[in-house]
């Protein structure tokens, strides 16, 4: 039912959401004793203040526009990947088997063979899952996060066994050849005579996730595999009348979608300043991609600006519990607010609002049979 | 306006200048209705005329802009449907909102429970369902499980929900889409029962017989406004349609004999086993020829739903079929919509919301449902050619006088008859050999279903085959130039329409062989009963 008109859809839910969320916020730094117009102050200044804090900013982002992605695409499909988080892990393991044993000339190549390797290991991380669901109806939510359980463990156990450096302590893999390390936008600016980034992170791949939201757009609405990821997803008993194949279609959409979680290996494992792999590399973006791609309505635009705001969210968040003594956990209850009220809760804010739509909106609602329970529809 | 006051009683509904718009639309325009008790009141109109958005502000659902309700006189304010059960309103939904695996009378009491305990609600409510059954002659028993009974038993579950919360006023939407016609007629013979115990009913639907059978009143709505209210003795059919409509209307199929041809769809020994191992179709054979209709005609739920989708490739099936002489793969291991398009069958489903659109895609998005593997609709070997599909559409929904003709718009935001004709638009188009139709005109307006019919018809008349499934008998004997009766799986019997009637049809409906002899009314209503549970 078009209850309410798109701004409102777009705009107004994702916006009283984080109201919503900042007021608790706020709430919970009154309890601890801190200032919250400080913290804002603050937070704001970790996040944007300077161009190597934006960089950080950036990098986050970066990651996000991946796992958004990566959900999105499953949702359009009807899909729940939860899974963002091990495919992620699974990605960097794929990035690290391409580029720490062969000897790329050049990091171009490097960009290339990793990110091709970390989507493949991102896809077929979810290829078990999807084909259970496709096949055998397991349900795709519960065996991706188990999956994520198993893609941590697996991580572990390459991180400390085969993929140790001799005479290393850390749980991580030697640092990549200086050959296939990516320029960081640092870097890129150089050339231009900028210096801007500072030493942050934010790399390369920053361009690699905006092309990849291009092509998500140009996917979905674009092509004919697209038509039919959304004719399935919007109605599988539509779907089934067109001809268009269930299984197919639960096994493509999902093999996508790790695609793109996997790559956010090459941001966050070829990307940083010393690139290797770490045992938390996915970080928990896998998680906050739902919630991006939530609150980006499962639109690459709207998810870069999702990302974007989690990003700086993420970066602002690290400042505030660096530069004053609020304890860092405060700083991730804040960040999980956020992802509740906008992610999970979504549905909380939106109906209330759509109500208001139905009984009062008298404006830009699209057509009259939309509210009109008419006979049978 | 000419509401009638009859000899100065209070109305027990008085609707006075109501309004409603969504957006830019004017749902309801100032309309005044009174509605006298004991009576039962039709309110009729297409689809979209604005009936339910009435209905829906008397039950609570919706807030009018403006206007005033009364109710036994007294100025009422209803802002939530618990307002309105209240009031003493009570609302039969054409979808009943029942839980289907709670018995009858847990379903009753389930909301107007005493307490926290249920064993005293239940005890109560076993009493007064008792007492409520005999006083209105509906018969149920209370602790059917719901899914066990059939369609009309369950619609007299919702009306007994209504009595039990004390209803003095019965709202009934569209009651009778889901029956069949006997059913229907038990469902009036029990309307006529509550009225003479001075139950008030308001009956909304676009059936015009309906409308003549039963009320005393009826209003006419259209485009908002409520154009005439009359004694339903002082009008006939004709006149009320063109009142709905606005135009004339032809109520029946005008069409020239058929010319058939050469066979175009062989069915042999067809069995349709479903997923849950119920025996759907038994040993089904037909045959329909190049410019003829084959119209099969039986209750819901008798196996013509397996039948189009086996032939529309998507249900799987033991037996021959020949198209043109050369077999479908009935295994689903070759075939689905696909294939079947690429052999030259157009399908316009049963179901046009779950199956013939996408709800949420807009009108030309759905106009390459299906066919989004066509030529036409590529472009660069890698993207649709959405600029080309955009025009198709345009193009399309001007010639099926599809309105709005903005193919931008979502298909839920269409009316059903113009749902259906985007449908029927599409599926025409595509110039099938054979074209398989089932409920063409369910939910549909009158001035749609003239059109669609004539569609048809054009297609038939240009030399195609056409499978008809409904379970509207006046559409089987109007656009049928064959007529097989569906029964529990099986052809009970093929008829021409010139040689037949609604009683011989009536009768295969409910299984009643050629060589049965006549039987009591109880015995085929029980049959009914039996046919509607096959559901």
């Amino acid at each position: 039912m078009d209850a309410m008109p798109k701004w409102a859809d777009v705009v107004l839910v994702p916006v009283v959401s984080l109201l919503l969320a900042a007021i608790i916020s706020i709430i919970v730094f009154v309890a601890v004793g801190q200032d919250p117009w400080e913290a804002l102050k603050l937070m704001s200044y970790g996040a944007v203040g300077t161009s190597d804090n934006l960089g950080y900013t950036l990098f986050y982002m970066t990651n996000f526009i991946f796992t958004g992605l990566a959900v999105a695409v499953a949702f359009h499909a009807a899909l729940f990947n939860i899974g963002g988080e091990g495919q992620v892990l699974l990605g960097g393991l794929g990035a690290t088997l391409a580029v720490l044993f062969v000897p790329w000339p050049h990091w171009t190549l490097a960009l290339l063979a990793g990110s091709v390797a970390a989507a493949l290991f991102g896809a077929l991380w979810v290829a078990i899952p999807a084909y259970l669901q496709a096949r055998r109806g397991s349900h795709i939510v519960i065996t991706t996060i188990m999956f994520n359980f198993m893609a941590s463990g697996l991580l572990i156990f390459m991180l400390a066994g085969p993929l140790k450096p001799v005479g290393e302590m850390q749980i991580a893999t030697a640092v990549f050849p200086e050959t296939v390390h990516l320029p960081s936008l640092h870097d890129i600016a150089q050339l231009f005579g900028l210096d801007t980034f500072g030493r942050s992170p934010v790399n390369i791949s920053i361009f690699l996730a905006l092309g990849a939201c291009v092509g998500v757009w140009a996917l979905i609405w674009h092509t004919r595999l697209g038509y039919q990821i959304r004719a399935f997803g919007q109605s599988e008993s539509a779907a089934r009348y067109a001809g268009i194949s269930a299984v197919n279609i639960t096994m493509i959409a999902l093999l996508i979608s790790g695609a793109l979680a996997g790559m956010m290996a090459v941001n966050n494992t070829m990307g940083i300043n010393n690139p290797q792999l770490v045992d938390n590399a996915a970080g928990g973006a896998g998680f906050i991609g739902i919630a991006v791609a939530l609150m980006g309505r499962n639109h690459p635009v709207g998810i870069v600006i999702a990302a974007l705001l989690f990003g700086a969210l993420f970066q602002g968040g690290a400042e505030l519990s660096a530069a004053t003594q609020i304890p860092v956990q405060i700083v991730v209850v804040i960040q999980a607010l956020v992802i509740m009220f906008t992610g999970a809760l979504d549905e909380m804010v939106r109906s209330p609002i759509q109500k208001m739509f139905l009984r009062y909106g008298n404006k830009g609602v699209g057509a009259p049979a939309a509210v009109l329970p008419e006979g049978e529809e | 306006m000419s509401a009638q006051t009859q000899g100065g009683q209070t109305p027990a509904i008085e609707l006075k200048g109501i309004s409603k718009a969504f957006g830019p639309v004017q749902a309801n325009k100032d309309i005044s209705i009174r509605v006298m008790p004991g009576t039962i009141h039709g309110i009729i109109g297409e689809n979209g005329a604005g009936k339910s958005t009435l209905m829906s502000i008397l039950y609570g659902f919706y807030k009018a802009d403006s206007g005033e309700i009364y109710i036994n006189g007294k100025l009422t304010e209803i802002p939530d449907s618990d307002a309105a059960i209240a009031a003493g309103i009570g609302m039969v939904f054409q979808h009943f909102k029942l839980v289907k695996n709670f018995t009858v009378l847990e379903n009753v009491v389930l909301g107007a429970e005493d307490g926290p305990m249920l064993r005293p609600s239940l005890r109560r409510g076993r009493q007064q369902l008792k007492e409520l059954s005999e006083e209105y002659g509906l018969n149920v028993d209370p602790d059917a499980v719901i899914e066990d009974i059939g369609v009309g038993m369950q619609q007299r579950v919702e009306i007994l929900k209504a009595l039990y919360r004390q209803a003095d006023i019965l709202i009934l939407d569209e009651p009778t889409g889901v029956l069949t016609p006997a059913e229907a007629d038990q469902l009036f013979r029990i309307l006529n029962r509550l009225k003479e115990e001075g139950k008030t009913i308001i009956l909304i639907t676009h059936k015009l017989r309906e409308i003549m059978d039963i009320t005393d009143t009826v209003s006419v709505m259209r485009r908002g406004e409520m154009t005439s209210t009359v004694k339903t003795t002082d009008t006939n059919p004709a006149d009320l349609a063109e009142r709905m409509v606005g135009r004339k209307v032809l109520l029946r199929v005008d069409k020239k004999p058929a010319t058939p041809g050469e066979v175009v769809l062989d069915v042999r020994n067809l069995d349709v086993v479903d997923e849950k191992d119920v025996h759907r179709v038994k040993g089904v054979s037909f045959q329909v020829r190049a410019g003829e209709i084959l119209g099969i005609a039986g209750v819901s739920g008798n196996g013509q739903s397996e039948l189009l989708e086996v032939l529309g490739g998507y249900e799987e099936a033991t037996g021959e079929i020949l198209l043109n002489g050369q077999p479908l793969d009935l295994s689903g291991a070759k075939s689905d919509g696909q294939s079947r398009r690429a052999r030259g069958i157009a399908h316009v489903p049963e179901d046009r919301q779950h199956e013939g659109l996408i709800m949420n895609f807009s009108a030309w998005e759905n106009t390459a449902f299906g066919y989004h593997h066509d030529e036409k609709y590529q472009k660069n070997g890698l993207l649709m050619d959405n600029s080309a599909i955009l025009k198709d559409a345009q193009e399309k929904m001007d010639r099926f006088d599809v309105r709005p003709p903005n193919p931008l718009l979502a298909a839920k935001n269409f009316s059903g008859g113009n749902q259906q004709k985007i449908v029927v638009a599409r599926e025409i188009e595509r110039d099938p050999d054979l074209l398989l139709v089932g409920q063409p005109t369910r939910g549909v307006d009158i001035g749609a279903i003239e059109f669609i019919h004539q569609q048809i018809v054009a297609l038939r008349d240009a030399g195609k085959a056409i499978l008809l499934v409904s379970v509207e008998l006046e559409e089987i004997m109007g656009l049928s130039d064959r007529i097989a009766v569906m029964f529990d799986g099986k052809i009970m019997g093929e008829r021409l329409p010139s040689e037949t009637d609604e009683k011989e049809l009536g009768l295969l409906m409910a299984g009643m062989t050629d060589t049965d002899a006549p039987h009591s009314i109880e015995e085929i209503e029980q049959n009914l009963a039996h046919a509607g549970e096959a559901e």
